[in-house]
């Protein structure tokens, strides 16, 4: 796995998205997030890092329906794709595996 | 709840800056986020975090626009292209007849000024064959002659050796030249007549001829002599010329040490068919050296220092002669004259020639201009029309807009279909037009008496080609690309027609009217010039011309005159001989000095002809009171034979020309009366005779038997055929002189040539205005028939609730004929006030009548008519049924 493939920001999206789908858009992913580590997300910045997401094949979208909230806009809906899913598995495999090797004496040391 | 909106400058600008495929998601996420935000944090927060939201998008990644899956550019694709190129022969050969109209009347019109183009750098590069063009003069010389400025190209003998001596320092070559003469060339038993000069060694050089073989400095030898290379050829064919000696007339052997290449047919010099050294001719023409300030007969060219200017030359040899000659004794008279000299430079020898006050003014350059201008409207015409009907026909196309633009066509394709479209028409008239020159070129050489040729390699030939073009192109594209292009598909496909607004067509009326502005003037042109041409040659003539032939008598006939009539006479041939002072075709000799009761003055210039009594039955002169002279009266050697002009000159008018016979005329001239004042009586009056031009006063002319005739006059009989006559004419004059060939004239054809230039004129007025014409109507056609067909619908609808063919008709045909009355409105001032001045140079002259305005409006409007009406006439038989039946 290329560490450069997917950034930690991006790793989080990504993972939005899959919990979120099949109403992963945008705006929903950035509330998600914004709840989820309680710091402030940008639209901005999640749209530009699904963008990238898409461009490396993690994500696909389609138009969504358009709602009055959204001045009659189209929402764009996110989903991972199956090589989407097959490198969060990996990320969170190689992660197991380090959790795995923790002593459980260190990990107590920490708190 | 309250509706609240993000602010909305704001969202205009991210709506601008953000690339259009993003710009839904991206200002739904913005108003969302938004109305969320208002909706717990309230509005003011909400607004604040709007700005730090559409902040965060401020990355390249939104602004940079996305590139097409399907490639937009327009000029590079080479399907598009091929495309453009299909659709628009398609267009082409679906309207076969617009096509035909539009792409020969653009063609015709571009040959045409292709031609005058030609002819126009032609002239203006005349002398330009010479390297030191702009260096080389002739020096002139004016006097104050009776208060009239006259300028004079032949000077006094010993001016040469003047100049050269005080005023050299100005001038890198100082030539001095006889006239240009022909001279009877032999070489063992060919003989040709070739004309040249006798220059000094100079000469070669100053000219900067192109040597073929030898080299300028080939004068240097009193005996040589260079040759043309035609010159060359005619006399030793094939064999090397250097070296070998040609017989110059009888009395001159030059050896020729060069040959050079035949002088520019563009050239002032074109004409110098060999060039022999003036030493040589003093040598031969002892006379010549003898001759004082008083005679003038040489022509000197000089090319100035690079240092110096012409004015600055001019200034310093203003005065030689005059310095001079105010105090020899005998030129006191002459420097009362005020002689001036100065220096002509050679780019006015050919273009301004004529001479007014003592300066260059005017000449083949007006020429110039007014073909140019012609040559230019000729233009004109042919892209008015090309614009007027791409711009009418391209409405018809709005349709095919509108599915192009529904298919998914960039209004950026558009534009460069339609530009390509009249390129590509262009291109087809310029090629057409190249072919139309290159075949009528020998045609038009003949008629403008000129050698040109199409510049294939000059750079500037097709630079100007290449922006004639691009112009062309884009005026003719300009309207349908950008204004048709601009159509909503919608509103074009749902059938809205295409509204051109109310002065659309103004633009469209002002271009036809100004067609027929100009057609009109060039037609009034045209019919004025060989009105006057018709008028000059209905003048009577005075005598007779039929049969009437001149030939030049050389010294060797002099004292052999009487015995050489007799011969001639005896041929049996011919049925009168006469001798006479320059041909009947012109007077050469005038003189004045002429006085008698009532005028002392003797300023009137006379013409001045001594003749054989013979001479007067020779060529047919009307004699309306008194007699002809006779032999048997010796006192006739003091008489006179004058015309009608002198007649009237000295107070004798129609009807009192029977008291004139018998009057006393007194006459002092230098040349013709020793100086000396004698007493002279008039014999006879005859009517006026042409002997110059036609187009100008008959000029006083006096008649008499002393002096030296040097032209015979022969009558021919009229029942004998001339090529019968002719071989026994050239038989005696063989056995008088047989070292020299026969020459003669005819009288008829020498009087025809004195019309020859207003001729020309005429010819190329007649051709451009039957061009402007035809484009003109060619325009007119295509325009009829696209406002028909444009009003098909109305004229169906028309017919239906009950007009007549006629009416229709009229209705179709008004408008051109109004457009055609301001034409002629226009064209009338304009071509009288330009042919005011033309005539204005004519003494003898046709007043402008009315009836060539008149005709040339009805021609107008007839041609208009039939024109239009060919159209109007079909659209209005038209079934209205079938106009009406689709939609």
């Amino acid at each position: 796995m290329r560490r450069s493939d997917l950034g930690e920001f991006e790793e989080v999206v990504l993972l939005a998205v899959a919990a979120l789908s099949p109403n992963a858009y945008t705006v929903a992913i950035a509330e998600e997030i914004e709840r989820e580590t309680g710091n402030v997300v940008t639209s901005g910045a999640v749209h530009a890092a699904m963008q990238r997401l898409e461009q490396k094949g993690y994500l696909r979208s389609v138009w969504g329906e358009a709602t009055a909230e959204r001045g009659g806009r189209r929402k764009r809906l996110y989903t991972v794709t199956a090589l989407g899913g097959r490198i969060l598995e990996e990320s969170r495999a190689v992660r197991n595996r380090f959790w795995d090797r923790i002593m459980p004496a260190i990990r107590l040391e920490w708190s | 709840m309250k509706e609240t909106q993000p602010p909305r400058q704001l969202t205009r600008f991210i709506n601008w800056l953000f690339a259009p495929h993003l710009r839904e998601q991206i200002l739904g996420d913005l108003q969302e986020r938004y109305i969320r935000r208002v909706k717990v944090q309230g509005e003011a927060s909400a607004r604040r975090r709007y700005w730090l939201e559409a902040l965060a998008y401020m990355r390249p990644a939104f602004i940079k626009r996305q590139k097409s899956e399907y490639p937009s550019t327009v000029f590079y694709n080479p399907d598009m292209i091929h495309n453009y190129f299909k659709i628009a022969f398609r267009n082409l050969s679906n309207n076969k007849g617009y096509s035909a109209i539009n792409i020969g009347g653009l063609a015709v019109g571009m040959g045409v000024a292709m031609l005058i183009g030609l002819w126009v750098y032609d002239e203006l590069s005349f002398n330009k064959y010479h390297k030191n063009y702009d260096r080389i003069a002739v020096i002139l010389q004016n006097e104050d002659i009776l208060g009239e400025k006259q300028t004079w190209k032949s000077l006094p003998f010993p001016f040469i050796n003047e100049l050269k001596a005080n005023y050299g320092e100005n001038f890198k070559h100082i030539v001095a030249s006889t006239q240009t003469g022909g001279s009877l060339l032999t070489v063992g038993e060919k003989q040709v007549t070739k004309t040249g000069q006798f220059v000094e060694p100079d000469g070669p050089e100053m000219l900067s001829l192109e040597m073929v073989s030898g080299s300028w400095a080939g004068l240097q030898q009193q005996q040589s002599i260079l040759l043309s290379e035609s010159t060359a050829k005619a006399l030793f064919g094939d064999s090397d010329p250097m070296n070998q000696i040609v017989q110059m007339d009888t009395d001159k052997n030059a050896k020729v040490t060069g040959v050079y290449k035949d002088i520019s047919q563009n050239s002032e010099f074109h004409n110098l068919q060999f060039l022999s050294t003036w030493q040589y001719f003093l040598a031969t023409n002892a006379y010549m050296a003898q001759k004082k300030w008083d005679n003038h007969a040489l022509w000197i060219y000089v090319e100035i220092k690079p240092e110096t200017s012409f004015d600055k030359a001019t200034a310093a040899i203003r005065n030689s002669e005059l310095n001079v000659i105010r105090h020899i004794e005998n030129m006191k008279e002459e420097a009362g004259y005020n002689p001036q000299m100065w220096l002509n430079r050679m780019s006015n020898w050919h273009l301004y020639s004529n001479f007014k006050n003592g300066v260059a003014d005017q000449g083949p350059v007006q020429y110039v201009w007014l073909v140019g201008v012609i040559g230019f409207f000729v233009l004109l015409l042919a892209c008015i029309n090309f614009m007027n009907l791409s711009t009418a026909r391209s409405a018809k196309r709005a349709k095919e807009v509108g599915i192009r633009k529904a298919v998914g066509s960039l209004r950026g394709q558009l534009i460069g279909q339609f530009f390509s479209e009249s390129f590509i028409v262009v291109i087809i008239s310029f090629l057409i037009a190249l072919t139309l020159v290159y075949i009528s070129l020998s045609w038009f050489n003949d008629l403008a008496a000129k050698q040109m040729l199409i510049p294939w390699t000059n750079l500037y030939f097709w630079m100007f080609n290449l922006v004639f073009i691009s112009i062309t192109g884009v005026l003719a594209g300009i309207y349908p690309a950008l204004y048709l292009t601009s159509f909503q598909p919608v509103r074009v496909l749902k059938g809205a027609t295409v509204h051109l607004g109310r002065f659309a067509s103004l633009p469209r009326k002002i271009l036809v009217s100004m067609q027929f502005t100009v057609s009109i003037t060039l037609v009034i042109c045209t019919l004025i010039v060989y009105n006057q041409v018709q008028f000059a040659k209905n003048r009577p003539v005075g005598y007779s011309r039929d049969g009437l032939m001149m030939v030049s008598m050389q010294t060797e006939f002099f004292e052999k005159a009487d015995v050489l009539q007799s011969e001639l006479k005896n041929t049996g041939v011919v049925s009168e001989v006469a001798l006479s002072q320059s041909p009947t075709t012109g007077a050469w000799s005038t003189n004045n000095g002429f006085t008698w009761r009532g005028n002392e003055m003797g300023t009137d210039e006379f013409a001045s002809l001594s003749i054989s009594p013979e001479y007067a039955k020779t060529v047919g002169l009307e004699f309306i009171a008194g007699r002809n002279f006779s032999k048997e009266y010796a006192s006739d050697s003091t008489g006179f034979v004058i015309n009608e002009t002198a007649a009237r000159l000295m107070g004798f008018n129609r009807q009192q020309v029977a008291e004139a016979v018998g009057f006393p005329v007194r006459w002092k001239s230098k040349w013709m009366t020793g100086d000396i004042r004698k007493q002279f009586k008039v014999l006879g009056v005859v009517k006026d005779m042409i002997m110059d031009s036609p187009f100008e006063k008959v000029k006083p002319t006096a008649f008499m038997l002393f002096g030296n005739p040097n032209w015979i006059n022969i009558k021919l009989r009229p029942q004998v055929a001339t090529s019968v006559a002719l071989p026994k004419i050239a038989a005696v004059f063989k056995r008088f002189s047989p070292s020299r060939p026969f020459e003669y004239q005819f009288a008829d054809l020498e009087y025809d040539a004195k019309f020859r230039s207003e001729e020309r004129i005429g010819k190329l007025t007649s051709f451009f205005a039957s061009l402007a014409i035809f484009i003109s109507c060619l325009g007119l056609f295509g325009l009829a028939s696209f406002v028909a067909e444009q009003r098909k619908k109305e004229i169906g609808i028309r017919k239906v609730l009950g007009a007549s063919l006629v009416n229709l008709w009229v209705m179709l045909s008004r408008d051109f004929l109004f457009l055609a009355t301001i034409g002629f409105t226009v064209a009338t001032p304009l071509a009288c006030y330009f042919l005011n001045t033309w005539l204005a140079k004519y003494d003898y002259r046709a007043e402008l009548s009315w009836w060539i305005f008149a005709a040339t409006g009805a021609g107008a409007l007839v041609i208009t008519l039939v024109t239009v009406s060919f159209q109007s006439l079909k659209a209005a038989l038209l079934d209205p049924v079938k106009s009406l039946r689709s939609e």
